[in-house]
């Protein structure tokens, strides 16, 4: 008995010392001030490729949708993408978020996703709008 | 045959049932948590697992929360010796985005022996730049408690070379050593490139030992397919890995060092396991004449949310 409550505090420690690493809080949307202006202003050269949206959307569900949800509204205090946010932003913006991601605020980089998988990701996102 | 029916039933429960189970798992005694665990390991993730190479790391750090299994094995087949498999086992963990912490546990088997378990790493990696940049730094740093029956060959470091596996492998020499990495690794256009500087001590005394990899891969497609495939080039990276000792603090140089030159190549299989290969060719007359790594790596998003059935 003493023995299992023990497992059970040890068990408890360790989810509550995870949880509290794991979890960052929701996108603050300071980002979008570090981006630079040329990639600000950078257009997405997928725009112009039917297939893009689906082939972001494969990718968004292999990469993003732990943290976004299948339908990127977000799981727990993750950001819900069809935000005002995403929206008003422009593509090389997503690009740069992408490639840089938000550390400080839980988001990883997605450098390891070559630029074109990357591209391909911010026409699906755009296509939520 | 009973296993692989217990496999297949957890592969067809559909999300509801899923919740059921990481709801147990919550309130489930240890004998019922190592049965969450097990399945949690067969439940499909969604993220791929990273590793395209097998001794060189890049800046990629594993995704917060996500847990990544995975096994580096090596094979060779030295003239003067009996064949062996060594074999690490590897699980990674996203602590933050800037950090990820890993535990590996060596094991090996050789002909005509017998099989040992010979001892653990415990790593940490910290990427102190949080933005990418042309080249993209990491600090490694981790402790190694095994012995020198060790055959694991996740590091070519110092004087290592094909004579450490000629004698019969006993674990009577503890190594009890810290390893340091610089991790430099840089993407472009598709490509990645990594290089990375070892130095490693035993703790009991020895002189600093040096090592260096370098890697360079990119995926055999740059662009994803809009279609659902197994088999799409964009799963497949190509790649090949340099790395070899750099003699110590007293004997710095190649002089009496073993190198290695290996092509890598690893298949993501989507929502599932990544399979990575890599036969290596010993480039002097002091390394293994062929090693052949194989590894397979699989990634559980979010395992602490999901054990806490959130």
């Amino acid at each position: 008995m003493i023995r299992a409550k023990k497992t059970s505090l040890l068990m408890n420690l360790i989810l509550i010392l995870g949880a509290s690493l794991l979890f960052a809080s929701a996108g603050d949307g300071l980002w979008m001030t570090k981006v630079p202006e040329k990639d600000r202003a950078r257009q997405n050269p997928f725009d112009s490729e039917s297939n893009a949206v689906a082939a972001g959307a494969k990718l968004f569900r292999q990469n993003c949708s732990s943290c976004h949800g299948s339908e990127a509204t977000g799981v727990k205090n993750r950001p819900n993408l069809h935000s005002e946010r995403i929206r008003v932003a422009t593509p090389g913006e997503l690009e740069w978020l992408l490639k840089n991601g938000s550390m400080k605020n839980g988001m990883p980089s997605w450098s390891k996703l070559p630029e074109q998988q990357r591209w391909q990701i911010v026409a699906f996102l755009k296509s939520l709008q | 045959m009973i296993l692989k029916l217990k496999f297949n039933f957890i592969f067809k429960m559909d999300s509801v049932e899923i919740g059921e189970v990481f709801l147990f798992c919550r309130y489930s005694r240890p004998t019922g948590l190592l049965l969450c665990f097990a399945a949690i390991v067969v439940f499909p993730g969604h993220a791929f697992a990273q590793g395209n190479y097998f001794v060189t790391y890049t800046h990629h750090m594993e995704e917060p929360g996500n847990l990544e299994f995975a096994t580096k094995s090596a094979t060779g087949f030295p003239r003067a010796g009996n064949a062996f498999l060594g074999n690490a086992v590897e699980l990674e963990y996203g602590v933050k985005t800037w950090w990820t912490s890993e535990l590996y546990l060596d094991s090996q088997t050789t002909a005509n022996e017998s099989s040992l378990f010979t001892g653990f790493r415990f790593e940490n990696r910290f990427r102190p730049l949080l933005q990418e940049h042309w080249i993209n730094p990491v600090l490694y740093a981790e402790f190694e408690d095994i012995n020198s029956a060790d055959k694991a060959l996740l590091e070519v470091v110092g004087h290592d070379g094909v004579g450490d596996f000629l004698s019969r492998s006993d674990r009577s020499e503890k190594k009890r050593e810290v390893e340091l990495k610089l991790i430099l690794s840089s993407n472009f256009k598709g490509w990645n490139l990594a290089e990375n500087m070892i130095a490693e001590k035993n703790i009991a005394g020895e002189p600093w030992e040096f090592g260096y990899a370098v890697a360079v891969s990119r995926p055999l497609s740059l662009a994803a397919s809009p279609n659902a495939c197994r088999f799409c080039r964009e799963n497949f990276t190509a790649g090949a890995e340099l790395y070899g000792g750099l003699g110590d603090r007293y004997s710095f140089g190649l002089h009496d060092t073993s190198h290695y030159l290996a092509p890598t190549i690893a298949f993501h299989v989507p929502n599932g396991p990544t399979f990575s290969v890599s036969p290596a060719a010993g480039l002097n007359s002091n390394s293994h004449g062929f090693l052949l790594r194989f590894g397979v790596a699989y990634e559980i998003n979010q395992v602490v949310s999901r054990l806490r059935g959130k």
